[in-house]
């Protein structure tokens, strides 16, 4: 396999193959833990830690496992990531811990991390790995932050409350509230506001996607002068 | 002298698009009199800002789409969304809850499933789901009716309420079927004595605004906009199932057959949300299971629920099972043999 470009992983992972809203993967923790942006971030910089680590550990054995049983090392690899994020975040973010709860320890069975091991980690030096699992860690974070701060924006009239959970004592000021004694909607906290949030983002790239192929379309191929028209008699003047 | 070849059948449905949505609005005249005379006139600015929202919403998503907007606009299918929306909320309610549930309805229930005649779900009954889930308290305060109260808000006042939430302040009153739902331990008898609501028959104000919507009900299928399955089936369903679990009146009752008949969404629900061609089941022996269903889980969740009333679920759920049942009940094409179900 040749070298892979890195700003063509760059593109991928921040935008034509998004873990989670073109690969849709990762969903359990995309829809559960969204509700603000503080638990979306936190959840997006563990998942990211866990990615950059178990991806660039792959690559290093990526000659000495064998096929058969690649997957259950990638798995071990992976869960030994994952309890040191755990096992961090206890020690310096404990209430953030305790909110994210089980989708911490759930980040093992995040089948974004599985697939880029197996799916380019295995195949890839170490460098082009590690860049790899880190652009699609924050292709990641990117969308849990957009989803956060939407639902947290329409569930509860602010942004950025209680940053101070992964921030430090500093942060309790960043809260914006737009809206003063604005009425909680709670659906869009609830479960269900996650599925009609991240349906609407999907939507969203799907738009830009076609409104941008259009316009590409529309540049390419300029007819020349002189050429026939197919099936039809006389030239294009 | 047309020389273009038609086959059977010949004969053409007389009701455009429009007509029917007109019939409908026409037909719903009767409930909304009862709601503002019992209620005040709160039902009323619902309607007509919601309407206005309404309109505003699917001229939106029309140009979004890049559809014409005359023939949509014009076929009042958006306003009978609206209207239907506006009747089942409380009266008084603050413009952001109009705003937020006629949007939903119109952008999401009916235009982002494709627009007229493509929404799985009724759009009316998702807005109120939306709201009932997102704002509980401000979707269970209904005003105290004429009967109790001494009058009832005037046009003025309902505007206050309307666009001025705070500077309003009115007499509200737990319905009748809150009162049953919490019931703890009275017999009903002792509950209807100690409770003004119930009135000399089922519930005061509730019982004039179901036969109300009876009485338009009745106007549509006079007029064959629906035929009588699914209404007949959910209301019999109904009553089976308050009769089987009536217990005479105990502490542990359900409430009367008539109770349930006459409270709440049962006749609006009936006559003008189940009806709704799009999103039902489309055969008649379908209509009937599916009336039936809505008529189940209707008493299920007023009685076991919590809940102001019902039917929104209830026929969201039916909803998901129409195509279900649509498939089970497909009449067999004349002259053949049953086919093998799929």
């Amino acid at each position: 396999m040749s070298t892979p470009d890195y700003g063509e992983l760059s593109i991928n992972g921040l935008w034509k193959n998004n873990p989670a809203i073109v690969q849709l993967l990762g969903l359990c923790p995309l829809l559960a833990v969204t509700g603000s942006v503080v638990n979306a971030l936190g959840l997006g910089i563990a998942t990211c830690f866990v990615l950059v680590t178990s991806n660039t550990a792959v690559s290093l054995i990526r000659n000495v496992t064998s096929d058969a049983v690649r997957l259950p090392t990638f798995v071990m690899i992976i869960a030994a990531a994952v309890t040191c994020i755990e096992l961090l975040m206890q020690a310096y973010s404990y209430e953030l811990y305790e909110i994210l709860g089980i989708f911490l320890p759930l980040i093992t069975t995040n089948c974004v991390i599985l697939g880029r091991a197996d799916g380019f980690a295995r195949k890839n030096p170490v460098l082009p790995a590690m860049y790899d699992g880190f652009i699609m860690g924050v292709g990641f974070t990117l969308i849990l932050l957009l989803l956060g701060a939407l639902r947290e924006l329409s569930g509860t009239g602010a942004v950025f409350a209680n940053m101070d959970l992964l921030f430090g004592p500093s942060a309790t000021q960043w809260e914006i509230v737009l809206f003063d004694d604005y009425q909680p909607f709670l659906l869009a906290i609830l479960p269900p506001g996650a599925f009609i949030f991240t349906g609407l983002i999907i939507a969203l790239k799907n738009v830009i996607d076609d409104s941008m192929h259009r316009r590409a379309a529309a540049r390419a191929a300029p007819v020349e002068t002189g050429s026939k028209r197919v099936r039809v008699t006389g030239t294009v003047s | 002298m047309s020389l273009l070849v038609v086959t059977s059948p010949h004969a053409h449905g007389p009701m455009s698009t429009s007509g029917v949505m007109r019939t409908v609005l026409l037909a719903t005249v009767p409930g909304i009199a009862a709601l503002s005379y019992y209620f005040g006139a709160g039902v009323i600015i619902n309607i007509l800002f919601g309407g206005l929202v309404a309109i505003l919403c699917e001229a939106l998503a029309l140009s979004l789409r890049r559809q014409a907007l005359k023939p949509f606009l014009t076929d009042y299918s958006a306003l009978v969304t609206s209207t239907l929306l506006c009747i089942a909320l409380p009266p008084y309610a603050p413009w952001w809850l109009l705003v937020v549930g006629v949007s939903f309805s119109i952008l999401v229930a009916k235009h982002l499933y494709g627009g007229l005649g493509y929404n799985p779900f009724n759009p009316a009954m998702v807005g109120y789901v939306v709201l009932l889930i997102s704002f509980p308290l401000q979707m269970s305060t209904w005003t105290t009716p004429l009967g109790i109260a001494e009058n009832v808000p005037g046009f003025m006042e309902a505007l206050r309420a309307c666009f001025n939430p705070s500077s309003f302040d009115a007499q509200t009153m737990a319905t009748p079927l809150d009162i049953l739902r919490q019931n703890n331990g009275m017999l009903l008898s002792d509950l209807y004595a100690s409770n003004p609501q119930f009135g000399a028959f089922q519930g005061v104000g509730w019982a004039g605004v179901n036969l109300a919507f009876l009485l338009g009900g009745l106007f549509l299928l006079y007029k064959r906009v629906f035929t009588w399955h699914a209404p007949v089936a959910m209301l019999l369903t109904l009553s089976l199932c308050a009769l089987m679990f009536y217990d005479e009146g105990s502490s542990a009752s359900g409430g009367s057959p008539l109770f349930h008949l006459f409270s709440g969404a049962t006749m609006f629900g009936a006559f003008f949300i189940l009806t709704d061609p799009v999103s039902s089941a489309v055969s008649n022996r379908g209509r009937l299971v599916f009336g039936a269903l809505i008529g189940l889980l209707l008493y299920t969740i007023r009685v076991r629920g919590n809940y102001p009333d019902a039917l929104a679920f209830a026929v969201l759920i039916a909803n998901f099972a129409a195509p279900f049942i649509d498939n089970y009940t497909q009449p067999k094409v004349y002259g053949h043999r049953e086919g093998p179900k799929a």
